[in-house]
């Protein structure tokens, strides 16, 4: 797959990657500039199996056709992790990205990576964020065992670091930069799985649906629950977020006041650090959300397609509109800009 | 049912931020009281704690292999800063001991070379496992969210005799790994400035929900669960399935006596639920879970069936409310 880079001083034109949660989404992101999308199947073979969500064998077909007549790719996510008796629906998926000639296959497993890369040398394939892969050593040691071509880093890096991996590790970087942003390491967190029964890591899955309830009591307040455990609560004037355990509200022996003891529920917006991870060797910038709805996607899309196309034609990118896209719109820009937040 | 070697019973690393001597003292009791095949030593959560007991560690080691345990070098769980890569290289590259690889750069340091798989290694299918065993792994301890099915099909899918598999039956479940230091942040610290507080939890700070719910239980940059996993009642079951080797995660409860108990049961002189209420007696304030391995939410306890209707028996499903 060749990367497209239009030199603009030092800055080589990054590849926008843009969420598909569904063939209207993909459409959506398509027409809103995408370089590339990436979608799942309607199962636990990708990181977000949410029901109504994903695509069908034939759908998918279809996007492959839809997006390569507009000059887009299209990435097949087969980021989680196959427990022993179910691997075949593992490897199916990989079976059917190589017939259906997707552009890469996003892979987590080792298993699954080692399948794809012995049935399809020429299958392209990408390391996910859930791989966990945060270093230097780690990225060439699945490079050098699967051909992977590209990883996806954790959102855990510093421009600086990004920078510093960039000049050590064979393969491109895909880093995210907006949408909901996590501080555990991904693909290595039960929490969900502790308090549900559902595994991110199996069952793809975090806070599922099934296992959130809404509680209010008489002066219109919220408490929002994950299985049985309280996860935060919300007073009647407050956006209620959606309860995650890692960005909930708890009470430790160190506080007075219960905190945010992992991380405050914001989203992650690197818009205004664009020309720096750019100057970082970042190829592609990914775009989080494949559960989001299509008018959001094709909002965000077509913003940072217009903050690409400014930034490669020497502009000031306008970029203040995606603020109001945000988490409960507070943004951050995570642990990117500096590592003080460690 | 697969014909596996003897069962053993091994002691994991020690998660938690202990003072050198009492770290030492732990590992000195162990060696000389505790019938553990394999100790697994090193630190595996924060590489900034790793001067603190260096200077023991000849000590601990020595006492250790002079009572006739195997030990077994962990490295690092989650690799981000050059401290970290450091830190995992100096054990890679260390001599005269087994490493237990508990991230993918250590893969990359240890190929080809013979070397155990620690559960922070996503190691979840008999494909992955395979590929592990040609990378050099004679060991691997699986992640503690595997349910029985597939620790079962994992079993019947592998040569048993060129790799062993280990599950662990006992302590705080490790549940997550970040780059941000919680306990730092508990107390408005950065990791950088954390004055090392984590010293004062020596089987991690424990999180109480908005409604006062015992939940989770934070330790540097790891978070394990409240509840102590205790997998007692499904040892025998274990042990049909192939898996030969059963690691306690070290607390601040007594170790030797939980040892000694888990040895029982393998030896087949106690049943699960006379173990079950002499474990209770160690940690009396604290909860036993045992749900992942009946893939049910991982903090409930489920009763075992009873004996006589084990065929046809309903599992008996109860949240941990004792």
């Amino acid at each position: 797959m060749p990367i497209q880079s239009a030199r603009n001083g030092n800055l080589l034109k990054p590849e926008l990657v843009c969420p598909a949660g569904t063939p209207a989404g993909l459409r959506a992101a398509v027409e809103a500039g995408a370089d590339t999308v990436y979608c799942g199947l309607q199962n636990a073979t990708n990181a977000r199996n949410f029901p109504g969500l994903n695509f069908t064998p034939v759908e998918l077909a279809e996007a492959v056709a839809y997006a390569h007549a507009r000059g887009a790719k299209l990435l097949l996510a087969v980021n989680t992790f196959p427990p022993s008796g179910q691997f075949s629906l593992w490897r199916d998926a990989i079976d059917l990205a190589a017939k259906l000639a997707v552009d890469a296959v996003i892979i987590a497993d080792m298993g699954v990576a080692d399948y794809a890369a012995k049935t399809y040398p020429a299958l392209r394939l990408h390391l996910s964020v859930q791989a966990g892969a945060s270093s230097p050593a780690a990225i060439q040691f699945y490079c050098e065992s699967f051909g992977i071509k590209r990883v996806v880093l954790p959102r855990i890096l510093t421009v600086d670091e990004i920078a510093s991996i960039h000049a050590q590790i064979p393969c491109e970087i895909e880093a995210f930069v907006f949408g909901n942003i996590g501080l555990m390491a991904e693909g290595r967190c039960s929490l969900s799985n502790y308090a549900t029964g559902l595994s991110t890591n199996m069952d793809g899955v975090c806070s599922p649906a099934g296992d959130v309830k809404y509680e209010e009591d008489g002066a219109g307040n919220l408490t929002a629950k994950l299985g049985p455990y309280v996860i935060d609560r919300f007073a009647r004037s407050e956006t209620a977020g959606y309860p995650t355990i890692c960005k909930g509200r708890y009470s430790c022996n160190a506080r007075n006041h219960p905190y945010y003891a992992f991380e405050e529920p914001v989203s992650l917006n690197l818009s205004a650090l664009l020309p720096d991870l750019m100057r970082a060797g970042v190829t592609a910038l990914k775009i989080e959300g494949r559960q989001r709805s299509r008018a959001y996607v094709k909002q965000v899309v077509s913003a940072f397609r217009r903050a690409v196309d400014d930034l490669m034609q020497g502009r000031d990118p306008a970029i203040h509109e995606l603020i109001t896209l945000t988490e409960g719109r507070r943004q951050t820009e995570g642990a990117f800009a500096s590592k003080k937040w460690r | 049912m697969a014909v596996t070697p003897s069962p053993e019973l091994t002691l994991g690393p020690v998660f938690f931020n202990w003072h050198a001597e009492k770290w030492r003292d732990f590992y000195f009791r162990i060696a000389d009281e505790v019938p553990f095949s394999t100790v697994y030593l090193g630190e595996t959560i924060c590489s900034k704690r790793t001067p603190l007991f260096d200077h023991v560690m000849p000590l601990v080691i020595e006492r250790l292999r002079a009572a006739g345990k195997i030990v077994v070098i962990s490295t690092l769980a989650e690799v981000t800063s050059d401290k970290d890569r450091k830190c995992v290289e100096t054990v890679c590259d260390g001599e005269g001991f087994t490493i237990e690889a508990n991230d993918a750069s250590a893969l990359r340091a240890l190929r080809g070379r013979a070397h155990h798989i620690g559960p922070f290694i996503n190691a979840y299918n008999e494909v992955t496992l395979s590929f592990l065993a040609n990378n050099g792994a004679q060991n691997i301890c699986l992640p503690p969210e595997m349910p029985e099915t597939a620790i079962q099909a994992l079993c019947a899918n592998t040569n048993l005799r060129k790799t062993s598999i280990e599950v662990i039956v006992f302590g705080r479940l490790p549940l997550a790994l970040s780059a941000r230091c919680y306990h730092a942040r508990a107390h408005g610290r950065t990791k950088d400035s954390c004055q090392f507080v984590c010293e004062d939890d020596p089987d991690g700070l424990n999180l109480t929900t908005l409604s006062g719910q015992n939940f989770l239980s934070v330790n540097g940059i790891q978070t394990l669960s409240y509840e102590y996993l205790n997998l007692a009642n499904d040892l025998t079951r274990l042990r049909e399935h192939g898996v030969s080797r059963f690691r306690l995660s070290p607390h601040t409860c007594d170790m030797v006596q939980a040892a000694k108990i888990f040895r029982r049961i393998l030896d087949g002189d106690l049943d699960g639920a006379e173990a079950i209420s002499q474990l209770r007696a160690i940690l009396p304030q604290s909860k036993f879970c045992n749900g992942f391995y009946h893939r049910k939410p991982g903090h409930r306890w489920i009763e075992a069936p009873p004996p006589e209707s084990e065929n046809s028996a309903m599992m008996r499903d109860t949240t941990a409310l004792a």
